[in-house]
């Protein structure tokens, strides 16, 4: 065993945020710790790595590395084994690497501190690492700065300065949260590369079962701060034993759950700073016993042997699984004779200025050209990577940002030739959810009058004051909350409990269309099934029409109804979810759902996108895709390429499609 | 017999700062219903560094609320005869304080001195001596030995009734049932107790000698720092009043409309803030100092003349210093207008001015606070800094500014003269440092984030 962590605690005051951790990790293996957010899983890398934030301490444990108690070692012996035993890479490749200083100096320095290495030959080896992690000209990149990296190449500059001192064990703290599908399969095979050809263990840190599927051997789930299950990925995908693990599974969205309802995990992950008698799943679980409530769960062998699955859980055998609630399938397409939302042509383009009399001399093309129609009660994805313009065509069309040219019909009347007063009354039709619900409540105002705000700009609310109360509560249970939660702040709510605030205040004006910023894409797996459902459940109840921009294309299979794939500012392909998904036509759309890691851990036949995005404020000529494209020759290079449609829905703008 | 004992006299300073007085109380009462606001409030309660500070804070203000009720004594005339008013405008702390202010010596003494601190020659004798003081322990006659006993008696007995007044607080506390939980009223004892020791101690000692000495035309020293407290607090408050609705205004304004309305107000504060202060203030108040002058009628007393004069400074000083605050709440709201809430807000069609008021003010609070309060002990030393350049407040306004210049002098001589600088500081300090460690707890409190 190359790391060995025995019974790990460590308090933070009175909160015990990891309790009795142990895990062993083999040369070469790669272990996943998986979790939601809050159980603990960064908490036990930082404490391996005795890179605790200040208040926090371990209490208890050990921790062996190559046979040293890492826990004994003075200061300045863990120097060595940071970054020169163990690696480790952060979530945020953003904030991670020192603006001011070069690619290369930042990795000459790990190079001077691990390898000895000085002047020329840390400059040689320097640029070997970026070579190594899939850097092209690396000789260039080492003169750069940070920000003239997009962030899947500042992710891999980190790996280079991990990779520098050539660690036996890497930690990876959600190392691709930050990127995007088609960027997270590139580092993926980038890791799992550098694994298998340096014999490094791995102990990858996430919270998704997609990117454990794909790489890892052994699994160990964490709640509450302490490990409920270890298992073999195999074992543990094909049946997991812990009932919190088997509802992890059961609350991802899928195509198979179209239409229905996702399994939920009531309540929420319990305090840190709770006391438990028993197990500390017990209020959410549904296979709950008297003892789990009195003792602590023993560990027990579902499947004997060295690395055979444990779990801390008193159900003998494994849990039961959840009935996949099969939904109802497409619902029928309502043919309404006109849609609810009619963009054409719609272009934002930001001015670049230059100079000191700011001239304009060149644009960002965030949206270029844009066209697609939302029915009435239907719900329409819009995917693509980050920097694809989705989030600005949605402001656009709720007139947030002025589109620069191209038209916008919402229930037949254009919105864009409005004034800001006249656009007013129209605001009750439309509403946004947004992505982050942190940011998205002012945290100065109480629950009450942040729901309340929409009704009283549009008056569309009740006239007397108690009226608006009554309102406001019928909202909030509309929306699963308590109506007697009006008198709170938003700090006093967990992430999805101001996720339904939002959609509370966005429904206030019983709007037909919403607007959803990837509404989940900053909660867990379990809080996301809640929102997901209560979303459908709001759709089948109001008839509401949903423009749901993301990028998580499983979202996308289990909710939408049409899907259309940007790129660039463009839409590259549209039709119905099952055209999209499953008769995908356009080589890009190919390749970002290839890159989408399975939880079954079969890989499609892969087609891998190369290299990054192109800027938007200088986007190639011909086809906007020609330069990642497989398929693409000189004919791509020319122009860009008209719609096609194929059958009556679907149309894709390639001319190889 | 018509006409009352004292006419009364309100000043400008003394009018606003009844206002402000009265706008805190009544916003008070009215956060009294407001349930969050109480709850905050009642944060800041449990909080017994901040209750500490909120008393040592709320001597000060007492102080300086005594020195604001003027008035003009009558005139001894005969019966019958209208009423004459003296020309000199005196506070209730003057009268208060009657025994300090009128004991006045010929110059220096240090603290608790018997003489003088300089030689002069005596009628019936060549040689230069330390003549005698006419007050300061003049009871204890020729026998000068006695002096210890006697200031060793005097802090006693100081002490003693310090410890007999708080005990009567503290029975007379626990008989009306001072609600609002035990760590407030505890906090409060805990600081009311040195407070009044020292308050026992100094009115015991006063009775017999200058506890801070006396200055140079042999004022005593503790009687200036009283007084000074006043011109302070005034300072410090009414700057803030002048200055603050004009950053906030211009600050979020600039943030958040952007443009070329972001372009104007941006050049006006750089160029304000481009012009060196201190002349800027010079030039206005040597126009002011015109004005007044050659309007002599304007002001029945040379009361009211210097009174005008601290307002000029205040309102001068507040033109001044907006620069700095909305600068900083320019860029936070630059962030601010970024933020999910108020596109949300945008997206309900909410006009531009209701986002500011609603969305973009109360997130500015925590930054306004912070910098009243820095504001505030940097006003009070810019005072000091003007008075220096002899632009400040009237010389006769007595303030900390013109205490501290004074020792400027004081301290180059040989023997050093330390005791008005060093009372200047520690009142100065005191009232600083409260205000800080309140303003701390009341942002730490008000901010919902914090109090999770």
């Amino acid at each position: 065993m190359i790391l060995s962590v025995k019974d790990l605690t460590i308090h933070i005051g009175a909160a015990r945020p990891v309790e009795g951790v142990s895990f062993d990790i083999a040369p070469g293996e790669c272990f996943a710790l998986l979790g939601e957010s809050g159980c603990g899983k960064s908490m036990t890398a930082l404490g391996i790595m005795r890179l605790l934030p200040l208040a926090a301490q371990v209490a208890g444990g050990a921790v062996e590395f190559e046979g040293n108690d890492l826990l004994a070692l003075p200061e300045s012996g863990m120097r060595d084994v940071r970054g020169g035993g163990i690696g480790m890479i952060f979530q945020e490749p953003a904030t991670s690497l020192n603006p001011v200083l070069t690619v290369g100096s930042q990795i000459v320095e790990a190079l001077q501190l691990h390898a000895g290495l000085q002047g020329a030959a840390a400059r040689t080896r320097a640029a070997e690492l970026l070579d190594q992690v899939g850097i092209p000209d690396p000789r260039r990149r080492l003169d750069e700065y940070p920000f003239q990296l997009s962030g899947g190449l500042r992710q891999r500059v980190m790996i280079a300065i991990a990779l520098a001192g050539s660690p036996r064990l890497l930690i990876a703290d959600e190392p691709t949260t930050a990127l995007d599908v088609t960027i997270q399969a590139q580092v993926l095979d980038l890791l799992d590369d550098l694994r298998r050809k340096q014999e490094m263990a791995l102990l990858l840190i996430t919270h998704d079962l997609g990117v454990v599927a794909r790489m890892a051997d052994r699994v160990g789930v964490m709640y509450a701060g302490q490990l409920v299950e270890v298992a073999p990925r195999r074992a543990f995908f094909a049946h997991p034993a812990h009932p919190y693990s088997v509802r992890l599974f059961a609350a991802l969205p899928d195509a198979e759950r179209r239409g229905g309802r996702l399994a939920t995990i009531p309540g929420s992950v319990p305090a840190a700073d709770v006391r438990h008698a028993g197990c500390r799943f017990v209020e959410r679980c549904s296979e709950v016993m008297p003892v789990c409530r009195s003792a602590p769960p023993p560990w027990r062998e579902v499947d004997a042997g060295p690395l055979g699955q444990r779990v801390r859980c008193f159900l003998p055998g494994a849990a039961p699984g959840v009935a996949p609630t099969v939904g109802a399938g497409e619902t029928p397409l309502a043919f309404e004779s006109k849609p609810l939302l009619d963009v054409t042509g719609l272009q934002v383009h930001f001015p670049i200025r230059r100079g000191i009399l700011q001239r304009v001399v060149g644009a960002v093309r965030a949206v270029d050209g844009m066209s697609l129609q939302l029915m009435p009660g239907r719900t329409l994805a819009l995917v693509g990577e980050s920097g694809c313009g989705k989030t600005t065509a949605g402001k656009a069309m709720l007139q947030l940002l002025r589109p620069t040219a191209g038209s916008v019909l919402l229930d037949g009347v254009e919105l864009t030739t409005r004034s800001t007063g006249e656009l007013r009354p129209l605001r009750a039709k439309m509403q946004m959810v947004f992505q982050d619900p942190f940011a998205s409540l002012n945290p100065r105002l109480r629950i009450g009058d942040i729901i309340a705000e929409g009704m009283q700009a549009l008056g569309t609310g009740a006239k007397s004051g108690g009226d608006m109360a009554a309102r406001v509560g019928t909202l909030l249970e509309q929306v699963g909350l308590r109506a007697d939660m009006t008198g709170r702040y938003p700090h006093e709510f967990s992430g999805g409990q101001r996720q339904r605030i939002a959609i509370a205040r966005a429904l206030a004006v019983n709007p037909q269309l919403l607007i959803c910023d990837e509404p989940t894409s900053a909660l867990d797996v379990s809080v996301q099934a809640q929102i997901l459902n209560l979303l459908s459940d709001l759709q089948s109840e109001l008839k509401l029409a949903y423009l749901f921009i993301t990028h998580n294309i499983a979202v996308v299979d289990y909710l939408a109804h049409d899907v259309a794939v940007m790129y660039l500012g463009r839409v590259v392909e549209r039709g119905s979810a099952d055209e999209v998904l499953r008769h995908a036509r356009h080589p890009y759309t190919k390749a970002l759902l290839a890159a989408v890691p399975r939880i079954d851990g079969l890989g499609k036949a892969v087609v891998k996108l190369s290299g990054d995005m192109p800027s938007p404020a200088n986007p190639p000529a011909g086809c906007h895709f020609h330069p990642r494209c497989p398929l693409a020759d000189e004919a791509c290079r020319r122009s860009y390429p008209a719609e096609r449609l194929f059958g009556a829905t679907h149309a894709v703008r390639c001319i190889k499609a | 017999m018509s006409g009352m004992a004292v006419q009364p006299v309100l000043l400008w300073s003394d009018a606003l700062l009844f206002v402000l007085i009265g706008v805190i109380v009544a916003l008070v009462l009215w956060a009294r219903r407001q349930d969050a606001l109480r709850a905050a409030w009642a944060r800041v309660a449990q909080n017994g560094v901040a209750m500490a500070a909120a008393t040592v804070l709320g001597v000060f203000v007492l102080i300086g609320l005594l020195d604001s009720l003027h008035y003009r004594a009558r005139l001894e005339s005969p019966a019958g005869a209208t009423a004459r008013y003296a020309v000199e405008v005196n506070s209730a702390l003057d009268a208060l304080l009657a025994d300090l202010r009128l004991r006045t010596e010929k110059t220096y003494s240090a603290p608790l001195a018997t003489h003088l601190f300089a030689r002069e020659a005596l009628e019936n004798s060549t040689q230069r001596e330390f003549p005698r003081l006419q007050y300061g322990g003049a009871h204890l006659g020729e026998n000068l030995s006695g002096r210890g006993l006697d200031i060793a008696v005097r802090v006693l007995r100081g002490v003693g009734g310090g410890l007999v007044v708080w005990l009567l607080l503290m029975l007379l506390a626990r008989r009306i049932k001072v609600g609002a939980g035990g760590t407030a009223v505890r906090a409060v004892a805990v600081t009311l107790l040195p407070i009044l020791l020292l308050f026992g101690v100094a009115i015991s000692l006063s009775g017999g000698y200058h506890v801070f000495g006396t200055d140079k035309v042999g004022q005593d020293v503790l009687y200036l720092s009283l007084k000074a407290i006043r011109t302070g607090l005034l300072i410090g408050t009414l700057t803030t009043l002048v200055m603050l609705p004009a950053a906030l205004l211009l600050g979020i304004l600039a943030g958040y409309v952007g443009g070329w309305v972001d372009d104007l107000i941006q050049y006006v504060y750089t160029t304000l803030s481009s012009i060196p202060g201190v002349l800027l203030i010079a030039a206005a108040v040597l126009m002011m100092q015109v004005v007044i002058d050659t309007h002599p009628d304007w002001f029945a007393t040379s009361a009211e003349r210097a009174d005008a004069r601290l307002l000029a400074l205040c309102l001068i000083l507040g033109m001044t210093s907006w620069t700095g605050v909305a600068r900083l709440l320019r860029g936070e709201t630059l962030k601010l207008r970024e933020l999910e809430f108020v596109q949300a807000a945008q997206a309900f069609g909410v006009g531009p001015f209701a986002i500011m008021r609603r969305h973009i003010l109360p997130n500015l609070m925590h930054i306004v606070l912070i910098s009243l309060v820095m504001d505030f002990s940097g006003l009070v030393l810019a005072e000091a800094v003007l008075s220096y350049v002899g632009v400040g407040v009237d010389p006769t306004t007595i303030s900390f500014g013109t205490m501290i210049n004074t020792a400027r002098m004081e301290l180059a001589r040989e023997p050093m003269v330390w005791w008005s600088l060093l009372a200047a500081f520690s009142f100065m300090f005191a009232l600083v440092l409260a205000a800080n460690l309140f303003a701390d707890a009341v942002r730490d409190a008000f901010d919902p984030r914090s109090s999770a």
